[in-house]
């Protein structure tokens, strides 16, 4: 593993008071939502990681309290490394500061975390939906939504689901 | 083809107006030039030189809904996807016939969730539905001579 991902992650937990985890040598910091911003701003001004690779969220219900991680991935062009940081946040109305003012490409990023999980970005320039229609109700990737399974026709019950189903006309 | 030697020197053919219009209708079919999923990839080689789709007088497809008669949706159509095409299908003239290409576009196929369309015949009318996933261009030939043959079956009273 690289030293500059280690020395990050010390000075990091050193200057913030953030836990830092390691999986194959892969680290990540787990970072309250107040802090993410400075975090970020950190990492991208003195510590070279200028990209953000990734962002998304996961959704840990019901086996996890708070329901919802959110994801980062930065990448450091100088240094060719990466690192993950980790914003747990709670379920209920769900909301955590932008990074867009540091990295500008999280805008799109965000607007998918909130309209796949509902997580809120306070402080987003354009805070809509951007792949679900505009009118969408519910927030897909969360574990509690309904897959919306239509009913398979067989031959017994092709009639009964035929009856039920709207055809579009000229 | 021997006709003109039994027509002598009159230079006319009668027929009825169905089966003339019918005729021309189904041998010229401009289809329009979208695909959706894989299944387009399928329509392309459909019309590629192995399978050769200009045999039956449709190798030009018209990449604007208003000079298209035939729309095959090849695909699967995603419920945000769904007002695009029918505004695709409302803007093309008639006569117009809707050819759905796949599992997908007829019934949803594997696709059976929120996000997809359980089939295309919920947003615009479907001619001919052609299995497969995705179906080889034989079948797509096929599926087209099924309409072909459908449109020269119209009757003058059915025609827009």
């Amino acid at each position: 593993m690289s030293e500059h991902v280690l020395e990050t992650a010390k000075s990091i937990q050193g200057r913030f008071g953030v836990e830092s985890r390691e999986f194959r040598g892969d680290v990540s910091l787990v970072v309250p939502p107040d802090q993410i911003v400075q975090v970020c701003q950190t990492l991208r001004d003195e510590f070279g990681f200028n990209l953000l690779a990734g962002q998304t969220a996961v959704d840990y219900w019901p086996a996890q309290e708070p329901r919802f991680h959110v994801i980062y991935q930065l990448y450091s062009m100088p240094h060719s490394v990466r690192i993950g940081l980790r914003v747990p946040v709670n379920g209920n109305a769900p909301s955590l500061p932008t990074v867009e003012t540091v990295f500008p490409n999280a805008n799109w990023l965000e607007r998918e975390i909130w309209d796949m999980f509902g997580i809120r970005f306070a402080g987003h320039s354009d805070m809509r939906r951007i792949l679900m229609p505009y009118d969408w109700e519910g927030h897909p990737l969360r574990k509690d939504y309904p897959l919306g399974y239509e009913e398979v026709q067989y031959t017994f019950n092709y009639d009964e689901i035929d009856g039920r189903k709207h055809y579009a006309k000229e | 083809m021997g006709v003109e030697q039994k027509l002598g020197n009159m230079g006319a053919v009668t027929l009825r107006l169905e089966e003339a219009v019918n005729w021309a209708r189904s041998n010229a079919m401009w289809p329009m030039l979208f695909g959706l999923a894989c299944c387009a990839i399928e329509m392309m080689s459909t019309q590629a030189s192995n399978y050769d789709l200009s045999r039956f007088g449709m190798e030009l497809m018209r990449a604007s809904p208003r000079q298209s008669d035939l729309m095959i949706v090849a695909g699967r159509v995603s419920r945000k996807m769904a007002p695009v095409l029918r505004r695709l299908y409302d803007q093309m003239p008639d006569p117009k016939w809707v050819i759905a290409m796949g599992d997908c576009a007829s019934c949803g196929g594997v696709f059976n969730n929120y996000a997809i369309v359980q089939g295309v015949d919920e947003v615009v009318p479907v001619d001919v539905y052609i299995a497969g996933c995705p179906p080889r261009p034989e079948a797509l030939i096929h599926g087209i001579m099924t309409l072909h043959g459908k449109v020269r079956g119209e009757k003058i009273k059915d025609w827009k």
